[in-house]
């Protein structure tokens, strides 16, 4: 496999398939999820959450978040010291509701993403992400 | 199309879905859609009995850690890069000269450098890593102090000049009046040290590839240094590494700048002849 | 101005009529997350960029909520439509008052 930038991007089409895991979360994790949908009913599908299955180092794990037609993300990682990572709203100059970043985890633990849909609907995505404790490297 | 580089990530989980081998992978690295990068070449003729084939440290790291070096803007090394720029341009000590003032475009003045570093000196007649060089340059040609040894704006600024030799093969020169020193480095490359009674030669020859606890032991080359590691956020440099590798064998270790770790540069430096400059890495 | 803080963004120079496109985003800050301890065992204070925004000819394209979570010189790609020619603006907005911007201009062709 190549890795010019472009190749990356052209493989891009079965980027869906990772995401939705049993779900679990921590009592501030459940506050953070509250506050973000106000307690409505969070459904599936609809959201993707694109993460790595196992990080090499917990201090910079790239993940993405897509979900067509949300207003806004949130992504929350539930066994880090407080669970709020980012939130994306998205404007009206978006192209698409997607966005991605790097982020920390204290260790290995669930990732969730909630999007807030236009309508009002939230639906949820989750990953199990693997921290790896380094030999040295790490 | 709709999908865009954010889902490269996932994209390439699927295309390896159980990392379980640790060995060096079979994947390209070219940077920028420019740079194609020599990353496994056969081992120059002074390993040929210990080493068929010389790898460059990208190969042992996941494919996340991957990508992010093969695009500049990825790359979190070229922050350093850019304020090392800054500090090329900046008027430094007594004598009211920046590098620039001797040097002009480092883009054109330090190309190819990267590769033929450590070497000897004939004026001051010893082995020269680029960091004594710059540190030279600072105090007798700038009248500035000189920099903390594998300091911060010391890395960084081996960074820069580095940039310059990206996809140059390292060519570092062993015989002649360096011999000596690199005999020593080669020396010090198989004692084993501290409690753990580890040689260099103990993880990154005899087993690359392998794991340490879940770590991908690689085979120590340098032509990615100064490397930006996930780990701390910021660039590290091959004496820094040293350090860190010898405390983890639980022995005293030798000081950055220290002869030992010069001789040792120049000896790693040798064993990586032949890949190409890297520098700023993407490491874990 | 907290110290060696410099945004990088990456905007294509030129862009179809309603094209959509990828931005990348970078700004040079030690996210201190206000979890970790000096050698003497006092907490480091936390000192982040709270907030990030992208703006094209004054509309909204995303506006971000970063928290400490999020890794060492922020990261942020995101896909903008471009409707005519402009100027994108980029705004961080930093824990201790401090803002910085970057734009960028885009032309249609």
């Amino acid at each position: 496999m190549n890795f010019t930038r472009r190749e990356t991007l052209a493989l891009g089409v079965g980027a869906a398939a990772l995401t939705v895991l049993p779900f679990r979360v921590h009592a501030a994790a459940d506050e953070a999820i509250a506050a973000f949908t106000g307690g409505a009913e969070v459904g599936e599908g609809g959201i993707e959450l694109t993460a790595p299955e196992i990080a090499e180092n917990g201090n910079t794990v790239p993940i993405g978040v897509s979900a067509p037609g949300a207003v806004a993300i949130t992504v929350l990682a539930t066994g880090n010291p407080t669970p709020g990572v980012v939130t994306f709203n998205f404007g009206a100059g978006a192209a698409s509701q997607a966005a991605s970043t790097r982020i920390r985890l204290a260790g290995t633990q669930d990732v969730v993403a909630i999007a807030k849909m236009a309508d009002g609907s939230f639906v949820q995505a989750a990953s199990t992400i693997k921290v790896t404790i380094g030999g040295c490297g790490g | 199309m709709k999908f865009k580089a954010m889902t490269a990530i996932a994209a390439l989980v699927i295309s390896a879905p159980f990392m379980a081998s640790a060995e060096a992978d079979d994947d390209e690295l070219i940077v920028n859609d420019e740079i194609t990068m020599v990353t496994k070449t056969a081992a120059p003729a002074h390993l040929a009995d210990d080493v068929d084939e010389i790898i460059s440290g990208w190969h042992f790291r996941s494919d996340e850690t991957q990508i992010m070096q093969a695009d500049d803007f990825d790359n979190p090394g070229m922050i350093f890069v850019e304020q090392a720029m800054d500090d090329w341009n900046t008027v430094m000590g007594s004598k009211d000269k920046s590098c620039a003032s001797c040097h002009g475009d480092v883009e054109e003045s330090m190309v190819g450098v990267r590769t033929v570093y450590p070497k000897w000196n004939d004026a001051k007649e010893t082995v020269y890593t680029m960091e004594m060089q710059i540190n030279d340059c600072l105090t007798d040609g700038m009248g500035a102090e000189a920099w903390k040894k594998s300091g911060s704006k010391m890395a960084r600024m081996e960074a820069l000049i580095s940039v310059q030799s990206r996809g140059m093969p390292m060519n570092v020169a062993i015989d002649g009046p360096a011999e000596a020193t690199w005999e020593e480095g080669k020396e010090l490359y198989y004692t084993r040290t501290g409690q753990l009674d580890l040689s260099c030669a103990s993880c990154h020859e005899e087993n690359y590839g392998n794991r340490i606890r879940s770590d991908h032991l690689s085979q120590g080359q340098t032509n990615g240094f100064p490397v930006y590691r996930l780990k701390n956020a910021k660039l590290t440099t091959a004496h820094g590494r040293f350090k860190g590798c010898v405390r983890d064998t639980r022995a005293e270790t030798y000081n950055p700048g220290s002869p030992e770790f010069i001789a040792l540069e120049l000896y790693v430096a040798s064993r990586g002849n032949g890949l190409s400059v890297e520098a700023p890495s993407v490491r874990n | 101005m907290a110290s060696g803080v410099k945004p990088r963004v990456k905007v294509p120079k030129t862009a179809a009529a309603g094209e959509a496109i990828t931005i990348k985003t970078l700004i040079s800050h030690k996210m201190e997350s206000g979890q970790r301890k000096d050698k003497e065992g006092n907490v480091i204070p936390r000192s982040i960029i709270n907030r990030f925004t992208c703006e094209f000819n004054g509309e909204s394209v995303i506006d971000v909520t970063l928290e400490p979570a999020i890794s060492t010189n922020p990261y942020i790609e995101f896909d903008a439509t471009v409707p005519e020619a402009g100027e994108f603006k980029f705004t961080w907005y930093d824990d201790d008052g401090d803002v910085y911007d970057t734009a960028k201009k885009v032309a249609i062709g």
